[in-house]
């Protein structure tokens, strides 16, 4: 009897692998380790809908419990995977016990990157990665006045979003000159700018954090590098995440910010998978090497790694989609934008309701599309066709793109 | 607690208990029924989560809002009068007995 397929990471890609390898007919043992304790969860609405008590966490299981038995994963929760030996195809968990595998699937993810400023270590310096890291926050929002965001990503304007519904007193603090700089492109960084400072978010840009310090009435003051300062009773950080790729490094993968692998997620290890956040991937859509941290590239690319387990090769050619919720706005982004050498709106930016469409050479990149699905799902179904769109039908709110892009 | 019917293009149905104020969605993930992708997980952004209400009780639905009926263009299946994104629809006691159809692919 052969090894077992082992999936290491119990997130949105490694549960894709086993749903995906199930539903393609392997019959083999499969294993799946999670380090979290309790069944697998989706991660968007922890700083999102769950952060603001709108669900039980219930409602944030990706399967119900009898899921697993059902299609016979064999689920280890609260178990880490420390070690691999390429050698003998074992993995060593962190109880001491090696385990054989026959494939294995590297899903770790990511895990936040923490502040490193005087003051890091204090109490009541939250971040939102984990269940529980949005459990500890809830409660301690609950008994708050006021809370300080480091990092205006996505995260951390999203626990802004759901903190202002709440009534609490939000300050954002980021290094950039605008808002989820990274991601979007200047429009919408403004558009979100006086939503933000709209529904009275003190947003402070362009600037750091010094340090961070517990005042005499017991609250912490946030020390800015332009000079000032901010008392708030807790401080949310959301500067990013590290990859989990350490266990692949050590085991002599090809790592390059994430665990590098090929259009087939494959790594330089031919019994070796990796899929989803912690990737260093090849995209054949994209034609280019990139590090994605979403729900689509998790999904899609995981996909992919289950069929490549099973020796079949199809490569991973998906459109990157990202979302944002923040107040009832909706965010959604197609395509990667960054390399853009001309804008075109669609919409009307002042009512609220626009997509911001990019070229390049004329080529169609992607849209950031603001309460605007239509024109997303349109965008990506114009990517992912091949279908060309030029800049003037793309302003032209009579043309129909959903029509140009199924026609 | 009120019952939802999943029925799927092969016409097997399941019976599933829906609490109130959970979405369609929702209670097909929690329950594993196939063919429900939902990649957003509940936010109105994928239409990967697409049923067919049954015709004798789509009007006793809420309207569909603005953004349903703009991503209810974009389901891989075609939009009929009876399309609905299961993630849209929130459970209630009225709702008891609702029969919805799968369709044969969401993305």
């Amino acid at each position: 009897m052969s090894a077992p397929f082992v999936v290491v990471g119990a997130g949105q890609a490694g549960m894709q692998v086993c749903d995906t390898l199930r539903k393609s007919g392997y019959e083999g043992d499969l294993i799946l380790f999670g380090d979290e304790s309790g069944l697998p969860y989706q991660r968007p609405p922890l700083s999102k809908a769950y952060l603001g008590g709108e669900l039980d966490a219930s409602r944030l299981l990706f399967r119900p419990a009898d899921y697993f038995a059902k299609h016979n994963i064999d689920i280890r929760t609260a178990q880490a995977v420390v070690a691999i030996d390429r050698s003998t195809s074992t993995i060593t968990l962190d109880n001491g016990d090696s385990l054989a595998y026959d494939k294995l699937a590297l899903t770790t993810g990511t895990r936040v990157r923490q502040l490193n400023c005087p003051g890091s270590d204090l109490d009541d310096i939250y971040y939102v990665r984990s269940l529980d890291d949005s459990n500890q926050l809830a409660a301690r929002l609950e008994s708050a006045a006021s809370v300080t965001i480091i990092g205006g990503g996505f995260i951390g304007l999203e626990v802004a979003s759901q903190a202002r519904k709440l009534g609490k007193q939000v300050t954002v603090i980021e290094a950039q000159s605008r808002l989820m700089e990274r991601a979007v492109s200047e429009t919408v960084s403004a558009f979100y700018l006086q939503l933000h400072q709209r529904n009275e978010v003190d947003v402070r840009l362009g600037t750091g954090v010094k340090a961070i310090e517990r005042d005499d009435g017991g609250s912490l003051c946030i020390r800015l590098s332009d000079g000032g300062e901010v008392i708030s009773d807790l401080v949310v950080a959301g500067i990013g995440v590290v990859t989990n790729s350490e266990i692949a490094e050590a085991a002599g993968l090809e790592c390059d910010n994430g665990i590098v692998v090929d259009e087939f997620a494959c790594t330089s290890d031919p019994a070796i998978v990796s899929a989803g956040d912690c990737t260093m991937h090849f995209n054949g859509f994209l034609q280019q090497r990139i590090r994605l941290e979403s729900v689509q590239n998790a999904v899609d690319q995981a996909k992919t790694a289950a069929q490549s387990m099973l020796g079949q090769r199809t490569p991973y050619v998906q459109v990157p989609w990202f979302w944002s919720d923040q107040y009832d706005v909706k965010l959604q982004m197609a395509g990667i934008t960054s390399d853009h050498d001309e804008h075109v709106v669609r919409g009307d930016t002042a009512a609220g309701t626009f997509s911001i469409f990019y070229f390049r050479d004329g080529k169609l990149l992607g849209a950031d599309s603001v309460n605007s699905p239509a024109d997303h799902m349109a965008c990506r179904r114009l990517l992912s066709g091949g279908k060309e769109l030029d800049p003037r039908s793309a302003a032209d709110t009579t043309i129909n793109l959903m029509q140009l892009a199924k026609g | 607690m009120p019952k939802v019917i999943y029925r799927n293009v092969s016409g097997d149905e399941r019976e599933v208990d829906v609490p109130v104020g959970w979405s369609l969605m929702e209670a097909a993930i929690q329950n594993d029924i196939e063919g429900i992708v939902a990649e957003c997980g509940g936010g109105c952004a994928c239409a990967t989560c697409h049923v067919y209400v049954d015709l004798s009780q789509v009007n006793e639905l809420p309207e569909i809002g603005d953004m349903e009926g703009d991503m209810l263009e974009c389901t891989a299946c075609e939009r009929t009068p009876n399309s609905r994104l299961s993630c849209q629809i929130r459970m209630t006691e009225e709702l008891d007995g609702l029969v919805v159809d799968i369709p044969e692919r969401q993305t």
